[in-house]
């Protein structure tokens, strides 16, 4: 890189220029990474953290809306709990309600739960990093996510929830996040998560059917063992999805999701071919002076290595730029209320993806190199 | 200066450029021999096919009809790769007003050709050296835009000469040049082709500077003409 090295040093002002588009590019890639996972964990996070293998849910239900459409019975759980492979099925309800918590000291704080109905017992129930674990006994207690311990509600503090008036008690905080649909966990017991499903309040009658019903199978697969969700869904009658198949029935998810990598990769287009053009023009620019050296004997594969390695220099700098300016950005984004998470992988995988693009672009501009005259050095007569 | 047999050895060369109707015979019918250690100065004026004569000895085209011989090896019938390893290894240009690389110092334009030529420079020919055989070594860290005509114009024989080429090909030299500085580079080149031995071919269509060169040779609509025997 004889020649690219000095180039660079020697138009500073062009690379630098060029530079910094790719850093402004990359800082967006960033902030749409940790936007992505911030959306991501808000959406899902609560399912994520289950220790489930796959869902499997009333055999009629679409994906986008499984979560609030399917009923499953305990006979379909126990269908299930039967197959091959299968380590642990239980029933799993999900709901979501709005109320609002209040504490001893008289604070009420506004709340809207993702109600998550788990057996007290079973492989579902969360191990509450202060306070207590689910308990049957106590159908009113709930261990809440670490995000709305964050947002001021206190273990004892009591949710009254809208419109059934239910009131349930904070036994427990869970450490991380624990969000579905943008909205906080709590976990609650199944038999009680069946209550607030039926909208029975305090004293209201409940249907017999709905002690039987949850709204899907939740399934943990033996370690090492597959689970075979052919064979499951005919014995139980259900329609199975892997864990994360399942986020697709998280409200908006998929909307939000497949939106930003739309941006995401629109940015990776535009960054190769901001590379392409700038590199193309670099190249128009010294057509004589490449003429001079393909006259010298240089080879049109030295020129374009030299050009490829000069283009590396500048993306992986700028990138690098634009990344630490990213982080930085997003260190203040991560403590606001924007649904924003940095995490090494994706912003890792951008910037190997911004780089890698960039070259291509370079490359595919550097092949005119191959095309340049040498007899045009002389003035260009054939 | 001794001279043996010819290092650049034209026979009956012919070159046509373009096609159909606008065909023209750029070279027609050209010899020429060239021995080590010659200056050979081709005069005419512009279209005369001087440049296509450089473009032919250089090995950046081929000729139609005829041989173009350099050490043994018939360039008329080369690959490209062979004819780039010719220039790499066998030729040194010398364009007008120099055709320096921008981004390089003087003393890195030398460095970069050796470095296309695959060579190290010998003790006695390394670029230091050479840009204070041509009286630039004060101006080795300097770009071209920071050096006048003549002074690229060294630099230009300097590069060309750093990689110990048999042929010295010189396209226009003065033509950037005033009156003065032109009769010090054609010296310049007249010196260097004696004491590197290397068969100089110069084109150019300024007669004030062929009284430095072995031989003058005329071209008139691609053919070589008139003999001026100098030396």
């Amino acid at each position: 890189m004889f020649l690219g090295a000095r180039e660079l040093l020697f138009a500073r002002g062009h690379f630098s220029l060029m530079g910094a588009v790719v850093a402004l590019i990359a800082l967006l890639v960033v902030l749409l990474s940790g936007l992505s996972t911030g959306l991501v964990n808000d959406g899902v996070s609560g399912l994520q953290r289950l220790p489930v293998t796959a869902f499997a849910f009333d055999d009629d239900t679409k994906t986008d809306s499984a979560f609030s459409r399917s009923v499953v019975s305990f006979d379909q759980v126990a269908d299930w709990a039967d197959q091959p492979g299968v380590a642990e099925a239980a029933p799993f309800g999900n709901a979501l309600v709005n109320g609002s918590a209040t504490g001893g000291d008289g604070r009420t704080v506004p709340v809207d739960l993702a109600l998550f109905g788990v057996p007290a017992g079973s492989f579902l129930a969360p191990e509450p990093v202060e306070g207590n674990r689910l308990d049957d006994g106590d159908p009113a207690g709930i261990v809440i996510s670490g995000t709305l311990a964050d947002q001021g509600v206190r273990i004892g503090d009591t949710v009254v929830l809208d419109r059934i008036g239910t009131e349930l008690t904070v036994v427990g905080t869970l450490a991380e996040q624990h969000t579905y649909g943008h909205v906080d966990v709590a976990y609650v017991p199944l038999a009680t998560w069946q209550e607030v499903h039926a909208g029975a309040g305090p004293g209201d009658p409940l249907r017999e059917e709905a002690r039987s019903e949850a709204t899907a199978v939740a399934l943990l697969a033996e370690d090492g063992a597959q689970l075979d969700p052919a064979a499951g869904d005919d014995a139980a009658g259900t329609r199975t999805l892997t864990l994360e198949e399942s986020f697709g029935a998280s409200p908006g998810y998929t909307a939000e999701t497949s939106t930003l990598n739309l941006i995401e990769g629109f940015l990776y287009v535009i960054s190769a071919l901001v590379i392409g053009a700038f590199f193309t023009v670099w190249t128009i620019n010294r057509r004589h002076e490449l003429a001079v050296i393909r006259a010298m004997g240089g080879t049109a594969g030295y020129l374009v290595r030299d050009t490829v390695a000069q283009a590396a220099v500048v993306l992986v700098l700028a990138t690098a730029v634009g990344v630490l300016a990213g982080l930085g950005l997003g260190a203040l984004l991560a403590g606001s209320s924007m649904p924003f998470a940095l995490e090494a992988a994706p912003v890792a995988t951008a910037a190997a993806l911004l780089v890698l693009l960039g070259l291509l672009g370079a490359a595919a501009a550097a092949v005119r190199i191959a095309r340049i005259d040498p007899l045009t050095a002389l003035g260009g007569q054939r | 200066m001794t001279r043996g047999s010819a290092a650049l050895e034209l026979a009956h060369v012919t070159l046509r450029l373009g096609d159909g109707d606008a065909q023209v015979t750029a070279l027609d019918d050209v010899t020429l021999d060239v021995t080590p250690g010659e200056l050979v100065a081709v005069l005419g004026p512009s279209g005369s096919g001087k440049s296509s004569l450089l473009a032919v000895a250089g090995g950046l085209t081929r000729p139609d009809e005829g041989s173009v011989r350099v050490g043994g090896v018939d360039l008329a019938t080369a690959s490209r790769r062979e004819l780039a390893r010719y220039r790499r290894e066998q030729v040194g240009f010398v364009f007008q007003s120099g055709n320096l690389i921008p981004a390089l110092t003087a003393v890195d334009q030398l460095r970069f050709a050796l470095r296309i030529a695959g060579r190290r420079a010998d003790a006695a020919h390394t670029p230091e050296l050479l840009l204070e055989r041509v009286g630039m070594s004060a101006r080795a860290g300097h770009r071209p835009h920071q050096l006048s005509g003549g002074e690229r114009q060294r630099v230009g024989i300097a590069r060309a000469l750093v990689t110990r080429p048999s042929v010295l090909l010189v396209d226009e030299p003065t033509a950037a040049l005033d009156r003065a500085r032109s009769r010090e580079i054609v010296a310049l080149l007249a010196q260097e082709t004696h004491e590197f031995g290397v068969a100089t071919v110069m084109v150019t269509h300024d007669h004030d500077v062929i009284g430095a060169c072995d031989r003058v040779l005329e071209m008139v609509d691609g053919k070589l003409g008139q003999v001026h025997a100098h030396s």
